[in-house]
């Protein structure tokens, strides 16, 4: 049997330059590319022209009504919605709809979670139940909230607006689109919250109690900071999500008494006024809107945005 | 440490809270689509008069079976598509290194964060062009687009959770990328699969935006869009009834798929958001 | 069966990070060879480009005379061991271990067969039907095995095969993995951190340190005869003791005392062209309880007296632990190996001698204790290179 002994050599340098990639190796990369491709190619068809498209359509005066009329105008159309108090009344009503819902399901969708973590009887009828807000078309919750509302069909008017007609006032119709909007999704909300909950070691809420932490202490003081990317990426999905409300609009009240969303404003130009060139710039603002919004939760929060660990990667 | 009945008794009451909030508007829209139009508006939650006419009526006429077909053909058709894709591209994500992986995945975020609202003008303009206006296809390729971010997060984190070893095991075992994708990792993901098409389906299932701004007839309107013109049709004198029976129609289906399903939904939408 | 060779092999990854670097390895057609290090010193790897899974960025491999950089996993006929098992959980026990024999289109009776036979070996026959979720951590680690052995490849490739099982079933693992290569005489790559692993069970030891091969050898060789202070500190439970010491015309002056050093060690060291300041080793087995040590052979070491800060009464032996006052000899070789025991700072400062005395010694805690030590068994390194001056191979 051969006894050898290496000296270690502090350094060495590469040999030949870069290696050629092993026959795997290739075949992973091409096999890569192979499978993203299709994928790739339909998201860009149907995204990435269009945004392209819908700036270009920004940029000029466009209405099928007066085709003719139709020609480059830069930056105008900005000029004609910024300037519109409709579109600023939209916009602050989006803004409203979307801090306050989001608020409110943020509670709830944490006591949500607690109860679907913790509860001890009844685990999973719980759970399912749950998902049914979350599993509903909204445009059907959005009927049913709709005629609980009207007075007479509904016993909600009945029960609690006396003779007035709530869906016709502007306050009463922004609390119940919050309501409808909140029912919908804080069983999304939960359910992202409970993933969280899941990650909090429970040793660590037992350690906590032999420090002499209550309940409420354990929950500010350890599960919350534990959670806090699961809460921030909630967070970041529902507001996103919330400022697109469109659906339960549509059918509560059609926009009418300044209850309109800039989704609702885009649409109206777009479908009903065939405005193409507003509706296009409708469109760019409220995407750079979208845009901006993200950017504070991922640069200012320090939001993880899903999908980008690579940690299971090998 | 035993658990006592008081505990127990509190919880049960607390999850008769979440049972009731959950269920409330549903019951609401089912009790209405049972009420006789004589009983309609008297505002009372439970029907005092039963009747299944409002079912008769919306399967009696095009303007509920036509939509109904439409939903579940081109959310059907959007879901296996995206399906596929997406289990092609989540695949590649989760286990192989490729140039552009990191381009691809910030791209599908940003396509899942996006206000659908803001491709409706310009898809209007282009499928008018291209003649998709008003067809299944006009919807099925937005559906896709945005289920396909769905789908790869869904699936690659499910993918992701396979031992990678695996994989490692079966090419030392003789097998060629395609032989351990086949007969080790689709078995195994098979699971995932699946929930991310009942997670995608909802998602066609439920869209409105899409259904409301690029289709104009019965051609190719979904339920939800249809619904909302079933209001002031000459067909129905007060749709509230038929609005209801047709909410609960579609409706059906969701809450079978919660059902038989939930632990799966919870699993597949909890997946992708957190790190495990 | 076969010989494989790593030619100046290298693993650079694309940030420029060295994680094999000229490795030089022949493995004889039938040999058990070792590779061991800490965690992070290249062994997987380097087990990982013998069975394709990386990529070699330089350098040759070579399976039975013929290059093999560029081959896949599949075509190189070599089979796998996982630290995780990596079982199939959706096939049957029988299935896990057919999978290898179908993918190569073994007909159904040779599958049958052969699958068969494993299951005999490996004691497995009463469990082929059952799912690898429902067996213990041994009866997997078996069925893993027997996914390997069924198609009887040119080599086995094994990484870390039973540090997933507990302390004793890793001793009954090990004594059968031993056997059954030894019954099928295929060459055998056998990756682990831990020393006893590789003391009992390879032909040979690779000792890997930063992804550079430290030492190859035979267990005892290794053991008797470390090239450098990371060897001599890695073989060996409990390891070796190194105290810090200035050598003198054959006198090294320590914190054990002051030795005298056999002429066999004088030799070496001088031959070694050793520099004045030096690390002196000693092994905890070539102390003893100096009472215990009769007067004929006491002349041929030295002797030192501390009071025993902790005593380990194993049954058949005793490890007596003591605190020299100096700090004890500190290098980057020491710190890698002290970080990988997870005893990067123990506290209470000063620095621990391990001694292991027979179990006849009286010694007690706390009290007084005359300690002998062989003088002719001292080795010594260089503390920059680390380098064995009293090295003899």
């Amino acid at each position: 049997m051969s006894q050898t002994v290496t000296e270690a050599p502090a350094t060495t340098e590469p040999r030949g330059g870069k290696a050629a990639l092993s026959e795997g190796k290739k075949a992973e990369r091409r096999l890569g590319l192979l499978l993203c491709a299709p994928a790739a190619i339909v998201m860009l068809a149907v995204t990435g022209y269009p945004i392209a498209y819908s700036i270009w359509l920004s940029l000029q005066r466009y209405d099928l009504r007066f085709p003719a009329e139709r020609q480059f105008v830069g930056l105008d159309n900005y000029v004609a919605v910024l300037s519109n108090s409709y579109w600023w009344t939209a916009f602050g009503t989006t803004m409203f709809l979307t801090v306050v819902s989001v608020a409110i399901e943020l509670v709830l969708g944490m006591a949500l979670a607690l109860i679907m973590h913790r509860t001890l009887v009844g685990r999973g009828l719980v759970r399912t139940v749950t998902l049914v807000p979350y599993g509903i078309v909204t445009v059907v919750a959005a009927f049913s909230w709709f005629y609980a509302w009207t007075p007479e069909t509904g016993y909600l008017a009945n029960a609690l607006a006396g003779d007035g007609a709530p869906l016709t006032e502007q306050w009463p119709s922004l609390w119940i689109i919050i309501l409808a909007e909140v029912w919908k999704t804080t069983p999304f909300m939960a359910l992202l919250l409970m993933a969280g909950l899941a990650l909090v070691p429970d040793d660590l809420l037992k350690a906590a109690s032999m420090d002499g932490a209550n309940a409420w202490q354990r929950f500010t003081k350890v599960m919350v900071p534990v959670m806090k990317p699961a809460i921030l990426v909630a967070l970041l999905f529902r507001t996103l999500d919330a400022f697109r409300i469109f659906d339960n609009i549509f059918v509560l009240t059609k926009g009418a008494n300044d209850t309109s969303s800039v989704s609702m404003q885009t649409y109206n130009n777009l479908i009903k006024g065939l405005n193409l060139g507003i509706g296009s710039t409708m469109s760019v603002l409220i995407f750079i809107t979208v845009a901006l919004i993200a950017f504070v939760f991922i640069k200012v929060f320090g939001t993880a945005a899903p999908g980008s660990d690579q940690g299971g990667k090998r | 440490m035993a658990v006592t009945t008081g505990r127990k008794a509190r919880w049960a009451l607390i999850d008769v809270v979440v049972v009731v909030y959950a269920l409330f508007p549903v019951l609401w829209i089912a009790s209405l689509s049972f009420k006789t139009k004589e009983t309609l508006a008297d505002g009372n939650f439970i029907p005092r008069e039963w009747t299944l006419q409002n079912y008769a009526d919306i399967f009696a006429t095009n303007e509920f079976i036509r939509p109904l077909i439409n939903s579940l053909g081109i959310a059907t058709i959007a879901t296996l598509i995206a399906v596929v894709l997406g289990m092609m591209a989540a695949y590649a994500i989760a286990r192989l290194d490729f140039p552009g992986k990191k381009a691809l995945i910030g791209v599908s975020l940003l396509i899942a964060m996006f206000p659908q609202i803001s491709l409706v003008t310009p898809l209007f303009n282009i499928e008018s062009a291209l003649g998709l206006f008003d067809t299944w296809p006009g919807l099925i390729l937005p559906y896709i687009t945005f289920a396909l971010p769905l789908a790869i997060y869904t699936l690659s984190a499910f993918f992701r959770e396979i031992p990678w070893e695996l994989e490692k095991a079966a090419k030392m075992d003789g097998a060629t990328p395609g032989q351990a994708f086949w007969r080790v990792i689709a078995p195994l993901a098979a699971p995932g699969v699946f929930t991310t098409a009942i997670l995608v389906f909802i998602f066609c299932w439920n869209d409105f935006v899409f259904a409301i701004s690029l289709t104009s007839t019965e051609a190719s309107r979904t339920v939800p869009a249809a619904l909302s013109f079933f209001t002031g049709t000459s067909q129905f004198e007060d749709p509230t009834g038929t609005i209801s029976a047709a909410a609960v129609v579609i409706t059906v289906p969701i809450v079978l798929f919660v059902l038989f399903f939930q632990r799966r939904i919870v699993a597949g939408l909890t997946s992708g958001a957190v790190k495990g | 069966m076969a010989e494989i060779v790593l030619d100046k092999v290298t693993k650079r990854y694309p940030d420029g990070a060295l994680a094999v670097s000229d490795m030089d390895i022949e493995i004889a057609d039938g040999e058990f060879v070792i590779l061991v290090g800490p965690s992070g010193c290249g062994k997987s790897t380097a087990l990982n480009m013998i069975a394709g899974l990386e990529d070699i960025s330089s350098g040759e491999l070579r399976i039975d005379g013929q290059r093999a950089n560029e081959k896949a996993p599949k075509d190189r006929d070599i089979a796998m061991v996982f630290q995780s098992y990596a079982l199939y959980p959706h096939m049957s026990v029988r299935e896990n271990m057919a999978f290898p024999l179908r993918l190569a289109k073994v007909d159904d009776a040779t599958v049958k067969q052969k699958v068969e036979e494993a299951a005999e070996i490996l004691d497995l026959t009463q469990h082929l039907d059952r799912r690898p979720s429902n067996l213990s951590g041994g009866q997997r680690q078996r069925v893993a095995m027997g996914r390997a052995i069924v198609r009887s490849p040119k080599a086995f490739l094994m990484d870390e095969p039973l540090s997933n099982l507990d302390a004793k079933l890793r001793g009954q693992m090990r004594t059968s993995v031993s056997k059954l290569q030894k019954q099928l005489g295929t060459t055998t790559v056998y990756v682990t951190h831990d020393q006893t692993e590789a003391m009992t069970l390879g032909d040979r030891v690779v000792v890997l340190r930063g992804g550079i091969v430290q030492q190859i050898g035979s267990p005892q060789f290794l053991y008797d005869h470390p090239a450098n202070l990371f060897v001599a500190g890695f073989i060996g439970s409990p390891s070796m003791n190194f105290v810090p010491a200035t050598l003198e015309e054959g006198v090294l002056k320590s914190p054990l005392g002051t030795i005298t050093l056999t002429d066999r060690v004088r030799r070496l060291a001088e031959a070694a062209d050793a520099p004045r300041e030096v690390v002196a080793g000693i092994r905890p087995e070539h102390f003893e309880d100096a009472a215990l040590v009769e007067e004929t052979h006491r002349a041929s070491g030295a002797t030192f007296t501390a009071p025993v800060d902790v005593l380990e009464s194993m049954g058949a032996e005793k490890y007596a632990y003591f605190t020299v006052e100096e700090e004890l000899a500190t290098t980057a070789e020491l710190q890698e190996l002290a970080a990988d025991a997870g005893a990067t700072d123990v506290p209470g400062g000063g620095s621990t001698i391990v001694t292991r005395l027979s179990a006849s010694s009286e010694a007690r805690e706390g009290q007084q204790l005359q300690v002998w030590f062989d003088a002719d068994r001292i080795q010594l390194f260089d503390p920059s290179s680390g380098r064995n001056l009293t090295y003899s191979g």
